[in-house]
Protein backbone atom coordinates (compact mmCIF):
# COMPACT_ATOMS: atom_id res chain seq x y z
CA UNK A 1 0.00 0.00 0.00
CA UNK A 2 1.36 3.40 -0.95
CA UNK A 3 -0.46 6.58 -0.06
CA UNK A 4 2.58 8.32 -1.46
CA UNK A 5 2.11 6.79 -4.90
CA UNK A 6 -1.62 7.59 -4.94
CA UNK A 7 -0.73 11.18 -4.12
CA UNK A 8 1.98 11.17 -6.78
CA UNK A 9 -0.56 10.11 -9.38
CA UNK A 10 -3.03 12.81 -8.33
CA UNK A 11 -0.27 15.45 -8.17
CA UNK A 12 1.35 14.73 -11.51
CA UNK A 13 -1.92 14.34 -13.41
CA UNK A 14 -3.46 17.46 -11.88
CA UNK A 15 -0.60 19.70 -13.01
CA UNK A 16 -0.69 18.48 -16.63
CA UNK A 17 -3.67 19.66 -18.74
CA UNK A 18 -3.26 16.82 -21.23
CA UNK A 19 -3.16 14.15 -18.52
CA UNK A 20 -6.21 15.65 -16.83
CA UNK A 21 -8.21 15.13 -20.04
CA UNK A 22 -6.81 11.67 -20.67
CA UNK A 23 -7.67 10.59 -17.14
CA UNK A 24 -11.19 11.97 -17.47
CA UNK A 25 -11.86 10.20 -20.78
CA UNK A 26 -9.90 6.95 -20.36
CA UNK A 27 -9.24 6.41 -16.68
CA UNK A 28 -8.22 2.76 -16.77
CA UNK A 29 -5.84 3.15 -19.68
CA UNK A 30 -4.38 6.31 -18.18
CA UNK A 31 -3.71 4.61 -14.85
CA UNK A 32 -1.96 1.73 -16.63
CA UNK A 33 0.12 4.11 -18.74
CA UNK A 34 0.98 6.25 -15.73
CA UNK A 35 2.06 3.30 -13.60
CA UNK A 36 4.32 2.08 -16.43
CA UNK A 37 5.81 5.43 -17.43
CA UNK A 38 5.50 7.90 -14.56
CA UNK A 39 5.26 6.06 -11.25
CA UNK A 40 9.00 5.67 -10.76
CA UNK A 41 10.12 9.05 -12.06
CA UNK A 42 11.82 11.15 -9.41
CA UNK A 43 10.56 14.61 -10.23
CA UNK A 44 13.88 16.36 -9.58
CA UNK A 45 16.02 13.80 -11.46
CA UNK A 46 16.37 12.84 -15.11
CA UNK A 47 14.70 9.65 -16.26
CA UNK A 48 17.96 7.65 -16.20
CA UNK A 49 17.85 7.95 -12.43
CA UNK A 50 14.30 6.83 -11.79
CA UNK A 51 13.24 4.68 -8.86
CA UNK A 52 12.72 0.96 -9.31
CA UNK A 53 10.21 -0.06 -6.66
CA UNK A 54 7.00 1.96 -6.84
CA UNK A 55 3.74 0.24 -7.82
CA UNK A 56 0.08 0.34 -6.86
CA UNK A 57 -1.61 -2.51 -5.09
CA UNK A 58 -4.78 -3.87 -6.71
CA UNK A 59 -7.16 -1.86 -4.50
CA UNK A 60 -5.36 1.40 -5.21
CA UNK A 61 -5.16 0.76 -8.94
CA UNK A 62 -8.87 -0.06 -9.11
CA UNK A 63 -9.86 3.02 -7.09
CA UNK A 64 -8.01 5.24 -9.53
CA UNK A 65 -9.24 3.36 -12.61
CA UNK A 66 -12.85 3.63 -11.40
CA UNK A 67 -12.63 7.36 -10.55
CA UNK A 68 -13.71 6.20 -7.09
CA UNK A 69 -12.90 9.26 -5.01
CA UNK A 70 -14.71 8.04 -1.87
CA UNK A 71 -12.41 5.01 -1.96
CA UNK A 72 -9.36 7.23 -2.41
CA UNK A 73 -10.45 9.13 0.72
CA UNK A 74 -10.75 5.85 2.62
CA UNK A 75 -7.27 4.83 1.45
CA UNK A 76 -5.77 8.00 2.87
CA UNK A 77 -4.99 9.81 -0.37
CA UNK A 78 -4.50 13.50 0.34
CA UNK A 79 -8.02 15.02 0.19
CA UNK A 80 -6.81 18.29 -1.32
CA UNK A 81 -5.14 16.54 -4.23
CA UNK A 82 -8.14 14.32 -4.89
CA UNK A 83 -10.59 17.21 -4.70
CA UNK A 84 -8.59 19.48 -6.96
CA UNK A 85 -8.16 16.90 -9.70
CA UNK A 86 -11.75 15.67 -9.61
CA UNK A 87 -13.07 19.25 -9.74
CA UNK A 88 -10.89 19.74 -12.81
CA UNK A 89 -12.43 16.70 -14.46
CA UNK A 90 -16.07 16.86 -13.45
CA UNK A 91 -17.10 20.32 -12.26
CA UNK A 92 -17.91 21.13 -15.90
CA UNK A 93 -20.71 18.55 -15.92
CA UNK A 94 -22.63 20.14 -13.04
CA UNK A 95 -24.26 23.45 -12.09
CA UNK A 96 -22.09 25.82 -9.99
CA UNK A 97 -20.92 24.05 -6.81
CA UNK A 98 -23.04 21.04 -7.77
CA UNK A 99 -20.08 18.71 -8.08
CA UNK A 100 -18.52 19.90 -4.84
CA UNK A 101 -21.76 19.24 -2.96
CA UNK A 102 -22.24 15.83 -4.56
CA UNK A 103 -18.66 15.03 -3.58
CA UNK A 104 -19.48 15.87 0.04
CA UNK A 105 -22.65 13.75 -0.11
CA UNK A 106 -20.75 10.75 -1.43
CA UNK A 107 -18.38 11.03 1.55
CA UNK A 108 -21.15 11.55 4.10
CA UNK A 109 -20.67 8.07 5.57
CA UNK A 110 -17.21 9.10 6.77
CA UNK A 111 -16.85 10.38 10.32
CA UNK A 112 -13.98 11.49 12.52
CA UNK A 113 -11.30 10.42 12.83
CA UNK A 114 -10.79 10.42 9.07
CA UNK A 115 -8.30 8.00 7.54
CA UNK A 116 -4.70 8.90 8.24
CA UNK A 117 -3.13 10.88 5.38
CA UNK A 118 0.44 10.83 6.68
CA UNK A 119 2.86 9.44 4.13
CA UNK B 1 17.30 49.23 12.11
CA UNK B 2 14.26 48.34 10.05
CA UNK B 3 10.87 49.18 11.46
CA UNK B 4 8.00 46.70 11.70
CA UNK B 5 5.13 48.96 10.65
CA UNK B 6 2.26 46.49 10.35
CA UNK B 7 1.43 42.89 11.16
CA UNK B 8 -1.44 41.51 9.12
CA UNK B 9 -3.15 38.14 9.36
CA UNK B 10 -5.81 37.12 6.88
CA UNK B 11 -7.60 34.21 5.38
CA UNK B 12 -6.69 33.63 1.74
CA UNK B 13 -9.76 32.93 -0.33
CA UNK B 14 -8.89 31.97 -3.90
CA UNK B 15 -12.39 32.85 -5.12
CA UNK B 16 -12.09 36.54 -4.20
CA UNK B 17 -10.39 37.53 -7.44
CA UNK B 18 -13.09 36.03 -9.63
CA UNK B 19 -15.94 37.23 -7.40
CA UNK B 20 -14.63 40.78 -7.25
CA UNK B 21 -13.96 41.11 -10.98
CA UNK B 22 -17.09 39.41 -12.30
CA UNK B 23 -20.01 41.45 -13.61
CA UNK B 24 -23.68 41.05 -14.46
CA UNK B 25 -25.19 37.61 -13.95
CA UNK B 26 -21.78 36.15 -13.09
CA UNK B 27 -21.34 38.41 -10.08
CA UNK B 28 -22.28 36.55 -6.89
CA UNK B 29 -24.63 38.31 -4.46
CA UNK B 30 -22.00 38.44 -1.72
CA UNK B 31 -19.37 40.13 -3.92
CA UNK B 32 -20.13 43.81 -3.26
CA UNK B 33 -19.97 43.50 0.52
CA UNK B 34 -16.83 41.35 0.23
CA UNK B 35 -15.13 44.01 -1.90
CA UNK B 36 -16.11 46.70 0.58
CA UNK B 37 -14.59 44.75 3.45
CA UNK B 38 -11.41 43.96 1.55
CA UNK B 39 -10.91 47.56 0.51
CA UNK B 40 -11.28 48.70 4.13
CA UNK B 41 -8.77 46.03 5.15
CA UNK B 42 -6.42 47.15 2.38
CA UNK B 43 -6.38 50.65 3.83
CA UNK B 44 -4.86 49.27 7.05
CA UNK B 45 -1.78 48.25 5.08
CA UNK B 46 -1.68 51.37 2.91
CA UNK B 47 -1.61 53.71 5.90
CA UNK B 48 1.46 51.90 7.30
CA UNK B 49 3.45 52.93 4.18
CA UNK B 50 5.57 49.76 3.96
CA UNK B 51 8.64 49.41 1.76
CA UNK B 52 8.95 45.63 2.02
CA UNK B 53 6.48 42.80 2.59
CA UNK B 54 7.36 39.56 4.36
CA UNK B 55 4.71 37.16 3.09
CA UNK B 56 3.92 34.03 5.11
CA UNK B 57 1.96 31.34 3.32
CA UNK B 58 1.92 27.67 2.46
CA UNK B 59 2.48 25.94 -0.85
CA UNK B 60 -0.52 23.78 -1.77
CA UNK B 61 1.41 20.95 -3.47
CA UNK B 62 2.48 23.16 -6.33
CA UNK B 63 6.27 23.38 -6.33
CA UNK B 64 6.93 21.60 -3.04
CA UNK B 65 6.31 17.88 -3.10
CA UNK B 66 6.50 14.83 -0.88
CA UNK B 67 9.86 13.66 -2.24
CA UNK B 68 11.55 16.70 -0.72
CA UNK B 69 9.25 18.50 1.71
CA UNK B 70 10.54 21.37 3.85
CA UNK B 71 8.78 22.36 7.07
CA UNK B 72 9.74 26.04 6.90
CA UNK B 73 11.23 27.58 3.77
CA UNK B 74 12.37 31.11 2.90
CA UNK B 75 12.56 32.30 -0.68
CA UNK B 76 15.70 34.14 -1.70
CA UNK B 77 15.47 35.28 -5.28
CA UNK B 78 15.35 38.54 -7.23
CA UNK B 79 11.96 37.61 -8.72
CA UNK B 80 9.12 35.21 -8.05
CA UNK B 81 6.72 34.07 -10.71
CA UNK B 82 3.36 33.24 -9.28
CA UNK B 83 0.21 31.18 -9.63
CA UNK B 84 -0.01 27.82 -11.31
CA UNK B 85 -2.00 26.28 -14.13
CA UNK B 86 -4.42 24.53 -11.77
CA UNK B 87 -5.07 27.83 -9.93
CA UNK B 88 -5.87 29.53 -13.23
CA UNK B 89 -8.11 26.60 -14.08
CA UNK B 90 -10.03 26.36 -10.82
CA UNK B 91 -10.00 29.91 -9.48
CA UNK B 92 -9.34 32.08 -12.52
CA UNK B 93 -6.24 33.55 -10.87
CA UNK B 94 -3.89 35.54 -13.14
CA UNK B 95 -0.20 34.83 -13.64
CA UNK B 96 1.86 37.34 -11.67
CA UNK B 97 5.50 38.30 -11.09
CA UNK B 98 6.92 39.74 -7.86
CA UNK B 99 10.24 41.33 -7.11
CA UNK B 100 12.21 39.90 -4.20
CA UNK B 101 14.02 41.65 -1.32
CA UNK B 102 17.07 39.39 -1.33
CA UNK B 103 18.96 41.21 1.41
CA UNK B 104 16.18 40.62 3.90
CA UNK B 105 15.81 37.02 2.70
CA UNK B 106 19.52 36.45 3.29
CA UNK B 107 19.33 38.10 6.70
CA UNK B 108 16.35 36.00 7.81
CA UNK B 109 18.05 32.82 6.59
CA UNK B 110 21.42 33.46 8.24
CA UNK B 111 20.07 34.85 11.48
CA UNK B 112 17.17 32.39 11.57
CA UNK B 113 19.57 29.46 11.28
CA UNK B 114 21.66 30.92 14.08
CA UNK B 115 18.53 31.43 16.19
CA UNK B 116 17.66 27.73 16.05
CA UNK B 117 15.42 27.42 12.98
CA UNK B 118 16.89 25.11 10.35
CA UNK B 119 15.21 26.96 7.54
CA UNK B 120 15.15 25.56 4.03
CA UNK B 121 15.61 27.98 1.18
CA UNK B 122 14.75 28.32 -2.47
CA UNK B 123 16.50 30.40 -5.12
CA UNK B 124 13.79 29.72 -7.69
CA UNK B 125 10.37 29.70 -6.14
CA UNK B 126 7.06 29.98 -7.92
CA UNK B 127 4.57 31.12 -5.35
CA UNK B 128 0.92 30.18 -5.13
CA UNK B 129 -2.39 31.64 -4.02
CA UNK B 130 -1.51 31.60 -0.31
CA UNK B 131 0.69 34.62 -1.12
CA UNK B 132 -0.88 35.97 -4.29
CA UNK B 133 -4.35 36.22 -2.71
CA UNK B 134 -3.22 38.69 -0.03
CA UNK B 135 -1.33 40.71 -2.64
CA UNK B 136 -4.52 40.86 -4.70
CA UNK B 137 -6.57 41.94 -1.69
CA UNK B 138 -4.06 44.14 0.17
CA UNK B 139 -1.64 45.49 -2.44
CA UNK B 140 -3.13 44.96 -5.89
CA UNK B 141 -0.65 47.35 -7.49
CA UNK B 142 2.03 44.75 -6.58
CA UNK B 143 4.73 47.42 -6.31
CA UNK B 144 6.70 46.22 -3.28
CA UNK B 145 9.48 43.63 -3.00
CA UNK B 146 8.66 40.55 -0.97
CA UNK B 147 10.27 37.86 1.14
CA UNK B 148 8.18 34.68 0.89
CA UNK B 149 8.10 32.36 3.89
CA UNK B 150 6.43 28.99 3.43
CA UNK B 151 5.20 26.75 6.20
CA UNK B 152 4.07 23.14 6.00
CA UNK B 153 0.45 23.02 7.16
CA UNK B 154 -0.42 20.43 4.59
CA UNK B 155 1.69 17.28 4.52
CA UNK B 156 2.02 15.38 7.83
CA UNK B 157 4.16 15.13 9.86
CA UNK B 158 3.72 18.83 10.62
CA UNK B 159 5.60 21.00 13.09
CA UNK B 160 3.81 21.58 16.39
CA UNK B 161 1.64 24.72 16.80
CA UNK B 162 4.08 26.19 19.31
CA UNK B 163 6.78 26.00 16.65
CA UNK B 164 4.73 28.25 14.37
CA UNK B 165 4.38 30.74 17.23
CA UNK B 166 8.13 30.59 17.90
CA UNK B 167 8.89 31.19 14.24
CA UNK B 168 6.60 34.21 14.28
CA UNK B 169 8.43 35.63 17.28
CA UNK B 170 11.74 35.01 15.57
CA UNK B 171 10.64 36.67 12.34
CA UNK B 172 9.67 39.73 14.33
CA UNK B 173 13.05 39.82 16.10
CA UNK B 174 14.86 39.45 12.80
CA UNK B 175 12.85 42.14 11.03
CA UNK B 176 13.47 44.54 13.90
CA UNK B 177 17.19 43.79 13.98
CA UNK B 178 17.69 44.00 10.20
CA UNK B 179 20.26 46.74 9.64
CA UNK B 180 18.23 48.76 7.19
CA UNK B 181 16.09 51.84 7.20
CA UNK B 182 13.21 50.04 5.51
CA UNK B 183 9.62 49.90 6.72
CA UNK B 184 8.53 46.27 6.83
CA UNK B 185 5.07 44.75 7.01
CA UNK B 186 4.64 41.07 7.81
CA UNK B 187 1.56 39.55 6.20
CA UNK B 188 0.50 35.96 6.78
CA UNK B 189 -2.48 34.00 5.58
CA UNK B 190 -4.13 30.84 6.77
CA UNK B 191 -7.57 29.49 7.46
CA UNK B 192 -10.15 29.24 10.19
CA UNK B 193 -12.15 26.00 10.14
CA UNK B 194 -11.98 24.48 6.69
CA UNK B 195 -12.79 21.17 5.05
CA UNK B 196 -11.41 20.24 1.64
CA UNK B 197 -12.16 16.94 -0.03
CA UNK B 198 -14.25 15.70 2.89
CA UNK B 199 -17.93 15.31 3.82
CA UNK B 200 -18.20 18.74 5.48
CA UNK B 201 -16.91 20.76 2.52
CA UNK B 202 -18.80 23.56 0.75
CA UNK B 203 -21.55 23.94 3.32
CA UNK B 204 -23.48 27.18 3.91
CA UNK B 205 -20.85 28.26 6.48
CA UNK B 206 -17.43 27.09 7.55
CA UNK B 207 -17.53 23.54 8.93
CA UNK B 208 -17.21 24.67 12.57
CA UNK B 209 -18.62 28.14 13.34
CA UNK B 210 -17.91 27.68 17.05
CA UNK B 211 -14.22 27.08 16.36
CA UNK B 212 -14.24 30.14 14.12
CA UNK B 213 -15.75 32.27 16.87
CA UNK B 214 -13.14 31.17 19.35
CA UNK B 215 -10.32 31.53 16.85
CA UNK B 216 -11.31 35.12 16.07
CA UNK B 217 -11.36 35.80 19.82
CA UNK B 218 -7.87 34.30 20.32
CA UNK B 219 -6.42 36.27 17.43
CA UNK B 220 -8.11 39.60 18.08
CA UNK B 221 -7.11 39.58 21.76
CA UNK B 222 -3.64 38.10 21.18
CA UNK B 223 -4.52 35.23 23.50
CA UNK B 224 -1.62 32.99 22.60
CA UNK B 225 -1.67 31.23 25.95
CA UNK B 226 -5.31 30.25 25.59
CA UNK B 227 -4.87 29.30 21.98
CA UNK B 228 -1.80 27.14 22.63
CA UNK B 229 -3.51 25.45 25.56
CA UNK B 230 -6.32 24.19 23.34
CA UNK B 231 -4.90 23.79 19.85
CA UNK B 232 -2.92 20.67 19.05
CA UNK B 233 -2.06 18.85 15.85
CA UNK B 234 -4.73 16.30 16.76
CA UNK B 235 -7.40 18.80 17.78
CA UNK B 236 -7.18 20.68 14.49
CA UNK B 237 -8.72 17.76 12.62
CA UNK B 238 -12.00 18.28 14.49
CA UNK B 239 -13.07 21.65 13.04
CA UNK B 240 -12.29 20.49 9.48
CA UNK B 241 -9.63 18.46 7.71
CA UNK B 242 -7.81 21.53 6.32
CA UNK B 243 -7.87 23.52 9.56
CA UNK B 244 -4.15 23.07 10.17
CA UNK B 245 -3.86 26.22 8.09
CA UNK B 246 -4.88 27.96 11.31
CA UNK B 247 -1.29 27.49 12.46
CA UNK B 248 -0.28 30.27 10.07
CA UNK B 249 -2.60 32.54 12.08
CA UNK B 250 -0.80 31.33 15.20
CA UNK B 251 2.51 32.24 13.57
CA UNK B 252 1.17 35.74 12.97
CA UNK B 253 0.05 35.97 16.61
CA UNK B 254 3.66 35.20 17.43
CA UNK B 255 4.75 38.11 15.23
CA UNK B 256 2.20 40.42 16.86
CA UNK B 257 3.07 39.36 20.40
CA UNK B 258 1.42 37.79 23.45
CA UNK B 259 -1.55 39.78 24.68
CA UNK B 260 -1.44 42.26 21.81
CA UNK B 261 -4.94 43.20 20.79
CA UNK B 262 -5.42 43.62 17.07
CA UNK B 263 -5.99 47.21 15.99
CA UNK B 264 -8.34 46.13 13.21
CA UNK B 265 -10.64 43.11 13.14
CA UNK B 266 -13.23 42.14 10.57
CA UNK B 267 -14.90 38.92 9.48
CA UNK B 268 -17.23 37.85 6.71
CA UNK B 269 -19.29 34.70 6.90
CA UNK B 270 -19.29 33.08 3.48
CA UNK B 271 -20.34 29.67 2.24
CA UNK B 272 -17.62 27.04 2.80
CA UNK B 273 -15.46 29.20 5.09
CA UNK B 274 -15.35 32.36 7.16
CA UNK B 275 -13.15 35.23 6.08
CA UNK B 276 -11.16 36.94 8.84
CA UNK B 277 -8.95 40.05 8.68
CA UNK B 278 -6.63 41.37 11.42
CA UNK B 279 -4.09 44.19 11.57
CA UNK B 280 -1.72 45.18 14.36
CA UNK B 281 0.38 48.36 14.42
CA UNK B 282 3.40 47.63 16.64
CA UNK B 283 4.22 51.32 16.94
CA UNK B 284 0.75 52.78 16.96
CA UNK B 285 0.21 53.02 13.23
CA UNK B 286 0.63 56.74 12.97
CA UNK B 287 2.59 56.37 9.75
CA UNK B 288 5.54 58.23 11.17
Amino acid sequence: MSKYLLNKFLFTVDRDPELVERYREEPRATVEMWEAEYANRILGCHTGESSTWLRFDDVEREALAAHDYPKLFELGAHPFLTLTLFIAMFERDHPPLGFQKEYARRLSHMSLPYPDIAT
Amino acid sequence: MAELVAVIASTHHPFYYRASTSTGEDRPPFADEWVRKVEAFRETLTRARPDVLVMVGSDHFHQLWLDNMPQFLVGKAPFYDANFYNEEREFGLPRMVFSGQEELSAYILREGLDAGFDLAFSNELRIDHSITCPIITLRPQNDLPIVPVYTNIFAPPLPQPKRFVQLGRTIRELVESWPSGQRVAVIGTGHLSLELGGPRQFGPHGPDPEFDRRAVEWISTGDLEGCLSEVTLDSLWEPGNATHGFMDFMLMMGVAGEGKKADYVDTYDLFHTMEAYFTWYPNGGDGS
